[in-house]
């Protein structure tokens, strides 16, 4: 135990807490993100569920994590490695030290350390920290099982219900260590527990022992930590997962369009959760339809947009894979659809849990015939919102389907949301057809933007057929005229490269870098930490991250063009950088490709960008 | 409104002359006037076969799809917007084969469709291959030696699939055909109409014992709810129950009189006597069924949906985007 405790300034500062499946790491976890970011910290969270649904207690399989990143200033990831690694048992150390830094302080239960527990998780004797080659100087070492019971004994409750409050005796540790205000996690707790008085007081009374064990005993702390935010950016928040934030974004554009909003959908991970969002909030009107499989998953939306609703339809890759024909009959009929991908490691059933970007190319071409599309990629957990908005407006006033893509990391990562007013996002006027156009009108005319124009059933005087076959432009009628079908082939070609989407923005040293970074999608928060990091150390760097992949911002060549050397990096074999190389002259990038299911490492960026550099 | 059938026709058919498909037509146009439903609030929905285009004959709104998924797309525009009439055709490949699933889902849900099977137990556009309702044995171009496996019954997939309703018309039968599309449009809940119906170029003759009004007076009982089945060119037949299964019987003959005909009830909720109307062959001495064979009500999936949204919305305290947020925890930075 350490005689003085310093107070020392912190940066930025990750926590990894771990324990069985059951044990409430991931409330623990968010409690201690919204407590931060109450203060004003940036934050950045993200989970990691065990494979198994149900594994046995103790089990090397069945342990949770869940981790949270916070910092002063902007915190893009939520952390390569820990700071803070809270194991509450045996298989919790075990499997989740590997994420600790070199110097990280260790809290465990030693109740749950017992010869059994050992056992569990594979320990050969019973020095397990020897065995770890752990520096016990290092280690909270705590019972926090009996203190738990010692701390509840009066209040009435059985065992089973005392020992799931243990989470929170480890978050009051947590808390002092970070000189947290106790205050907010309260509030948390009887917010949460609102209907449950008695949980939330228990709960309260636990992160307060636990908070007094850590400053009583100094525990083995040499020190305790302050991060303070000095760029407050006052507001409204709230923490968000990425698939829910998507939700939010179909729900907010279906709103400003003045649309129902319908999903059709088959569960599969990790796109389910966008599912289940959408099916709680009937009274918004949000239609779902778990449907017989991922076709009609699609083509119910396509039914449902040629009906006259905002359609939406969300899947991963395999997914894609099955919704491709009906996705495109979208194409051929030019009717508004919004597919949502949340990739996953491939092929097949691949990696369900973990993430990949390897669906791009997929995304762009993977449909028969000459078949474009908009896809849109968002980079970040909140930035799903923005994504999902901006697609179905893409979708809706260009009369297209649109593909936005995600990623598991970014969709079950979260972040912090400022709540937005929709009164700030811009307005969504699809091209209904003018009612002077009644008696001229036929279904391909376009307007100023190539886009045909929408007629929804109900309207008097403008029925029409749309189809899978190829049409006339002028008659709508079915043509096999090798020349209209040339014609109708470049008028959907140049539709969607007419869409207007946002320059490319440079970040960090944009005239003078010696090496542009550049990917796209969920990757930002790495990249953009590769680049902090690099320019810290004094190099010259840049990065360019693509959210519009098709079609390009206009200033993709002139960006790409810059500079000397470039890296395309993207957890792939390189499918940004073959699409780049496709549409930009003499692009001849330096690749960096990981396809682990797991996110990019901070420092392997570092590592390779620098090698680029001092080729 | 008043409407005539010519209110529903669009452009000339390209069907080979006397295809099924072309009376089939003529008797929805027909049947779409009579239902009296504006063009602009009806929707017609195929996929992908000879019969798949229909809509481009219709002055309604419509889609000629993709292969197979004309129910799941047209469960989607019915569940978004109501109050559109929507009717859905497919043949028997496009509604059996490649999209048996949807067919089966669609039933299952009761999802309120007019779903129209036209079957001519063959493939007509890709130019004569057997279809899953083509009998065992049956020689095709993909099948030169004859198939080795069974077809499926229709009706029998529909009351798998807890069907509600399901009824039968042939294409050349103008009155029988009218009358089902009619009943099926009156119907609340996913209908089934299969039509039999020729292909004169493929299949020639497959439904010929039913196919002429003679034909049909002899090898087919017109069922009606309520009435007793009686068939035969001088009704001289009828229908009657023995152990599990029914019997024809000759009225008069062994002292059978007119009252013992068993009684048609297309509302029974038990579909057992119903699925044994609607499997009877020629071949096992039975008449063709023709006519509404079940018609139950129960509850549908695009009211139940509606109904759903009603009953939450009444009861939540957030109605829209802004009030949703306010649902979340929500911190705040100074």
């Amino acid at each position: 135990m350490a005689e003085t405790l310093e107070v020392k300034e912190l940066a930025e500062v990750a926590v990894r807490f771990s324990g069985d499946s059951g044990d409430g790491m991931q409330l623990a976890g968010n409690i201690f993100s919204t407590v931060s970011a109450t203060v004003g910290n940036s934050i950045s969270t993200f989970p990691d569920y065990p494979a198994d649904i149900r594994a046995p207690q103790g089990s090397l399989t069945g342990v949770s994590g869940f981790q949270v990143h916070i910092g002063a200033e902007m915190v893009y990831t939520p952390g390569d490695k820990c700071d803070v690694l809270v194991a509450m048992n045996a298989a919790a150390l075990k499997t989740q030290y590997k994420y600790a830094k070199p110097n990280a302080t260790i809290i465990i239960d030693t109740d749950s350390f017992g010869a059994a527990d050992l056992k569990k998780a594979a320990f050969q004797t019973e020095d397990y920290l020897g065995e770890m080659g752990i520096d016990p100087d290092r280690v909270i070492a705590c019972p926090i099982t009996q203190m738990v019971k010692d701390c509840l004994a009066d209040s009435g409750m059985d065992v089973k219900a005392m020992l799931k409050c243990r989470n929170m005796f480890a978050l009051g540790l947590v808390c002092w260590l970070f000189d947290r205000d106790l205050d907010i996690a309260f509030n948390f707790l009887r917010e949460k527990f609102a209907k449950k008085p008695g949980v939330a007081d228990a709960n309260i009374k636990v992160i307060q022992a636990g908070y007094d064990y850590g400053h009583n005993t100094h525990s083995s702390a040499q020190n305790v930590y302050r991060i303070e935010t000095k760029h407050k950016v006052p507001g409204r928040y709230m923490d968000i997962t990425g698939n829910k934030a998507t939700a939010y974004g179909f729900i907010a554009a279906a709103e400003k369009a003045g649309l129902k909003l319908y999903l059709g959908s088959y569960p599969i991970t990790p796109a389910t959760d966008v599912l289940h969002e959408l099916s709680k909030h009937k009274s918004l009107g949000v239609t779902t339809v778990q449907c017989e499989d991922e076709i009609a998953g699609c083509a119910s939306a396509v039914g449902a947009s040629f009906a006259g609703a905002l359609a939406v339809t969300s899947t991963s890759g395999p997914g894609i894979c099955l919704k491709s024909e009906a996705i495109n009959l979208a194409v051929i009929m030019e009717l508004p659809i919004v597919v949502l991908d949340v990739q996953r490691g491939g092929p097949a059933t691949g990696l369900p849990t973990k993430s990949e970007q390897t669906d791009l190319l997929q995304a762009l071409f993977g449909r028969n015939g000459e078949s474009p599309m908009p896809v849109i990629a968002a980079t970040s957990p909140t930035d799903c919102f923005d994504a999902a908005y901006n697609a179905c407006k893409m979708a809706l006033e260009h009369m297209t389907p649109v593909i936005l893509m995600t990623d598991a990391y970014v969709a079950n990562g979260s972040g912090a949301f400022k709540l937005p007013d929709l009164a700030d996002y811009p307005a969504i006027n699809p091209p209904y057809v003018p009612e002077e156009m009644k008696g001229t009108w036929t279904p391909y005319m376009r307007n100023g933007n190539g886009v045909r124009y929408w007629a929804v059933p109900g309207r008097e005087g403008f029925q029409h057929i749309l189809g899978g076959l190829e049409k006339d432009n002028k008659t709508g009628a079915i043509s096999t005229d090798p020349e209209n079908h040339n014609l109708m082939t470049h008028l959907r070609q140049e539709k969607i490269d007419k869409i207007q989407v946002p320059d490319l923005e440079v970040l960090g040293d944009k005239d003078d870098a010696e090496l542009l970074i550049v990917g796209f999608g969920g990757t930002y928060g790495h990249l953009h930490a590769a680049m902090d990091e690099m320019r810290a150390q004094g190099k010259k760097v840049a990065l360019a991250h693509f959210k519009y992949i098709n079609p390009l911002p206009k200033n993709t060549a002139e960006v790409l063009g810059k500079y000397k050397k470039v890296v395309v990096a993207e957890q792939n074999m390189g499918q940004l950088a073959s699409w780049l190389r496709m549409k930009v002259d003499n692009f001849t990038p330096y690749k960096f490709n990981q396809v682990k299911g797991q996110p990019f490492v901070v420092n392997e960026l570092v590592d390779a960008f620098t090698a680029i550099i001092n080729k | 409104m008043a409407y005539t059938a010519q209110d529903f026709k669009k452009g000339q058919p390209r069907w080979c002359p006397g295809c099924g498909d072309h009376f089939f037509l003529a008797s929805l146009h027909k049947a779409m006037a009579e239902i009296g439903i504006d063009p602009w609030n009806t929707a017609v929905i195929s996929g992908i076969g000879c019969s798949s285009r229909l809509p481009h004959y219709m002055a309604t709104y419509g889609m000629n799809t993709i292969h197979g998924r004309a129910a799941a797309i047209a469960t989607g525009a019915k569940v978004v917007n109501p109050s559109l009439e929507v009717w859905q055709v497919s043949g028997d490949g496009d509604g059996l084969a490649i999209g048996g699933n949807h067919f089966i889902h669609a039933n299952r849900r009761n999802i309120n469709l007019n779903m129209i099977l036209l079957n001519n137990r063959i493939y007509g556009l890709t130019k004569g291959q057997y279809s899953p309702t083509s009998p065992r044995g049956f020689v095709s171009k993909s099948s030169p030696y004859g198939t080795v496996e069974d077809p499926f019954r229709p009706a029998e997939l529909c009351f798998g699939a807890r069907g509600h309703f399901f009824a039968r018309a042939v294409a050349t039968d103008a009155q029988g055909t009218v009358a089902i599309l009619k009943a099926a449009q009156q119907h609340k809940g996913a209908a089934v109409c299969e039509i039999l119906q020729n292909c004169v170029i493929f299949n020639d003759g497959t439904h010929e014992s039913v196919y002429s009004k003679e034909g049909r007076a002899k090898n087919a009982i017109y069922v009606e709810h309520g009435k007793p089945l009686i068939f035969g060119e001088n009704r001289e037949y009828g229908l009657m129950q023995e152990g599990f299964g029914l019997k024809v019987v000759k009225i008069g003959e062994n002292g059978v009189t007119e009252k013992d005909i068993l009684v048609h009830d297309a509302h029974c909720q038990d579909n057992t006597l119903q699925l044994k109307l609607a499997l009877m062959g020629n071949g096992d001495g039975f008449p063709v069924a023709l006519g509404v064979i079940r018609d139950v009500d129960a509850p549908t999936y695009d009211d139940s949906v509606t109904a759903q949204i009603e009953d939450v919305s009444s009861k939540k305290k957030y109605h829209n985007f802004a009030e949703l947020l306010e649902t979340n925890d929500i911190w705040e930075v100074k």
